[in-house]
């Protein structure tokens, strides 16, 4: 008898725990903002579509990547038909900002990106006109 | 099964408390070492494996060893070995387990370690290492638990694992065969690259491997009265003995090979070892210790010949392990390695750090060791 | 039909090994080569004895470093280094003085050999590092590397550094046109090979004011480099290894 109430009182702290994510935001009467992205200033199209780009970047980024580190390939024919040279910083941040584009929507899904600025480096061009 | 290991005396539970405090210690020393990098460890360009790496070559000997009574139970019918064959197999999985777990907190991204998997090499020593681990760790769970749990359920051990015992035994050599390939198919080394340190390799690990099971058994003797018996622990010794002493021999031939032909790259890293270089002489005292257990040990187990008493015997193989812990450990990597390629000779100490993520590593293998004991002893004794 | 318990774990767990098996064969690297025309191989000469490391200089390094964005670790002992200086009997350490003595006490720049048959590339687990197959450079992927420092083990030259703590900080001022390393992977001199893919000379030859290093295709038979190497008595580091160094010092 005594088991019962700690038993049910266990689960009912555990469910609170548990679905903490979904009532939290709505107790604090905040609500979460979709990220405004800020687009580059002069560049009119992406390297590919932008619907391929949201659902698969990160498998452009790595092929790209593969590509000029491995097979020594550092300038790549996108579907647009342009050429670009496959650089992180010198291409992709030439565009993006980092801190305005990649990190707003990566902050906010929670989706962390693997290490990419442990090594590379903001484009002079973006953080020169950022000053 | 797991039951047997949820139950015991209070000292059981001090000895479990004691080892989880020392693995919280050594996680919290891993924490430091992924947020700040390998430099909170006393390893530098020239040192560039030490204490982790140290570790996981003296311990893939102790893993290696269980052939050495596998081998005799099933292949020679040795009953005798009866019941210690589930000991050496049990001890193998904890062992062969702090060796990845002290490759794993070697690494500078350990994040990346599926890269090996990821991508292939046939043609590094490395890759075929992490296969081999894994493999035999894979073949000695098996067969421990299949046997342990046939065992508690009273029915005779299924055939399918035998072709698993016998593989495990060639593979145990292997392990330890490419363990030492990794060291001894580099130019660079000329310390390590001699033909003899596989055999050296495996030697050193049929003498320290038991030495550590015969250890094991009288504690469990002692704490549980699990007794194997006397035949069994007598042949443990002379196994132990003989492999200790061809060991030394082979030291004893590499000594000569780099004094004799007196060239500089293979005397000097004896000349380090042994004498001191350059003013570094940091391991010259453990080496001579080595020395000493190991000569100490080998009088007391020659002297004796057949009988001896358990604390005569004790601290034997507490010396030959220390022995081999030391000159098969931190001997043979630092010694590797110094004097570098171009001849300077670093000093190497591990840090605190270090050697609390190393004590965590033991402290993780004595706890597997305790659990899978102490589950063997409740089932052998329930049945 | 009924399927036991024991059938279905055993399905499930063949299944499994398939998918991972799979996924371990098809992720084996076949390293390509791309475009093997001429067979190119960089090479690079040393005149070691016009450099002038002892008054001062430390244009080659410091070039390296600047555009590598190497960094500078204050504590010695696990520094990071791409091309430094030794002494050339630090080197070549089992001469007698006897038989060069005007060049015992002379400093000579060390960098990666890139080797014909690398120890390094050899021993390493990931393919993290190669031979490119196309003109000789060793190459490092920083993405792939698992910091396991075999590679370092193996290099009887003592060529590689690895980075023990982040570098970031302990670069003055990075160069946005490379990228800076991570903590916990290996490096090494590349022979500048993001400046070779443009059509310039790596920056430490570019940069040495006194013209001491001379770089090209050791087998374009018309190169400065095989010229001079045809006029000038050479020897290498450690030959009898059989690495097959690409760095030849000049006597």
């Amino acid at each position: 008898m005594r088991e019962r109430i700690l038993i049910f009182g266990g689960v009912a702290i555990f469910l609170v725990l548990f679905t903490y994510p979904v009532w939290h935001a709505k107790a604090a009467s905040t609500q979460a903002q979709p990220p405004k992205l800020q687009l580059p200033a002069d560049a009119k199209e992406c390297v590919a579509p932008i619907s391929s780009m949201r659902a698969a970047h990160m498998q452009l980024l790595i092929d790209w990547r593969e590509n000029a580190v491995r097979n020594g390939v550092r300038r790549v024919h996108a579907t647009n038909g342009k050429s670009y040279d496959a650089s992180l910083t010198r291409t992709c941040l030439g565009c993006h900002s980092r801190a305005e584009f990649c990190d707003k929507c990566h902050g906010y899904s929670g989706v962390s990106a693997p290490s990419c600025w442990q090594c590379h480096n903001e484009s002079k061009l973006i953080s020169g006109r950022a000053q | 099964m797991i039951e047997n290991a949820l139950v015991g005396s209070r000292k059981y539970w001090l000895w479990i408390s004691a080892l989880l405090v020392l693995i919280a210690i050594g996680m919290l020393f891993y924490m430091r070492q992924l947020t700040y990098g390998l430099g909170v460890t006393g390893l530098s360009r020239d040192v560039t494996w030490g204490l982790y790496i140290s570790q996981f070559t003296f311990f893939v000997g102790v893993a290696a060893s269980a052939v050495m009574v596998v081998l005799p139970y099933y292949l020679h019918d040795y009953k005798q070995f009866g019941k210690i064959t589930i000991l050496g197999e049990l001890l193998a999985v904890a062992a062969v387990t702090m060796c990845m777990l002290f490759i794993f907190v070697d690494m500078g991204q350990p994040a990346r370690v599926m890269n090996v998997l990821l991508h292939p090499t046939p043609h590094s020593m490395m890759f075929w290492d992490m296969i081999s681990l894994n493999g035999y760790l894979l073949l000695n769970g098996v067969v421990a638990f299949t046997t342990l749990s046939a065992e508690r359920k009273g029915v005779a051990t299924p055939h399918w694992v035998k072709p698993f015992i016998y593989l495990s035994i060639p593979w145990a050599v292997s392990i330890h065969t490419v363990t030492a390939f990794l060291y001894s198919g580099l130019a660079a080394r000329p310390f390590w690259m001699t033909a003899v340190l596989a055999p050296r390799f495996l030697a050193s690990a049929f003498a320290s491997g038991p030495a550590l099971l015969i250890l094991l058994i009288l504690v469990l003797r002692r704490t549980t009265g699990y007794d194997p018996g006397a035949a069994a622990l007598g042949k443990l010794k002379t196994i132990m003995t003989y492999a200790a002493t061809i060991s030394v021999f082979f030291v004893l031939m590499e000594l000569f090979t780099a004094f004799y032909s007196g060239i500089p790259e293979h005397r000097e890293h004896f000349e380090f070892l042994y004498i001191g270089l350059d003013g570094q002489t940091g391991l010259v005292p453990w080496m001579w210790v080595s020395v000493i257990l190991m000569v100490a040990a080998l009088a007391m187990l020659y002297s004796s010949r057949v009988r001896m008493g358990n604390q005569a015997l004790a601290v034997s193989c507490v010396c030959i392990f220390i022995s081999l812990w030391i000159e098969k450990g931190m001997g043979l990597i630092v010694g590797g390695l110094v004097p570098s390629a171009l001849g300077s000779v670093a000093k190497y100490q591990p840090t605190m750090p270090e050697w609390g993520i190393v004590i965590g590593i033991w402290a993780i293998g004595t706890l597997m060791v305790t659990v899978f004991y102490k589950i063997t002893v409740g089932v052998r004794s329930a049945s | 039909m009924t399927i036991t318990r024991k059938q279905f774990l055993m399905f499930a767990a063949a299944s499994l090994a398939g998918v991972a098996g799979a996924k371990v064969v098809s992720g084996a690297e076949v390293v390509r080569e791309i475009g093997k025309k001429e067979g190119k191989r960089w090479a690079m000469a040393v005149d070691f004895q016009k450099c002038r490391w002892d008054q001062g200089c430390t244009q080659c390094s410091a070039a390296c470093n600047r555009t590598h964005n190497v960094p500078d670790i204050p504590n010695k002992a696990q520094e990071v280094k791409w091309i430094w200086k030794e002494k050339y009997q630090t080197v070549f350490r089992q001469e007698s003085e006897l038989v060069n003595p005007t060049l015992t006490g002379h400093p000579l720049s060390l960098l990666c050999n890139h080797c014909s048959k690398p120890a390094c590339t050899k021993v390493c687990p990931t393919g993290a590092t190669w031979k490119r197959e196309e003109d000789g450079v060793v190459m490092m992927d920083w993405h792939r590397c698992i910091g396991c420092r075999y590679c370092m083990a193996a290099c009887p030259y003592g060529s590689r550094s690895f980075n023990f703590v982040d570098p970031r900080p302990y670069v003055a001022n990075i160069n946005p046109e490379f990228p800076t390393r991570t903590r916990g992977v290996v490096e090494k001199c590349n022979f500048c090979e993001e400046r070779l893919a443009k059509g310039q000379i790596p920056a430490c030859v570019e940069n040495c004011s006194e013209r001491a290093l001379t770089f090209g295709d050791q087998n374009d038979a018309n190169s400065d480099i095989r010229r001079l190497l045809a006029s000038r008595y050479a020897i290498q580091r450690q030959p009898e290894l059989g690495t097959g160094p690409a760095v030849y010092y000049l006597i």
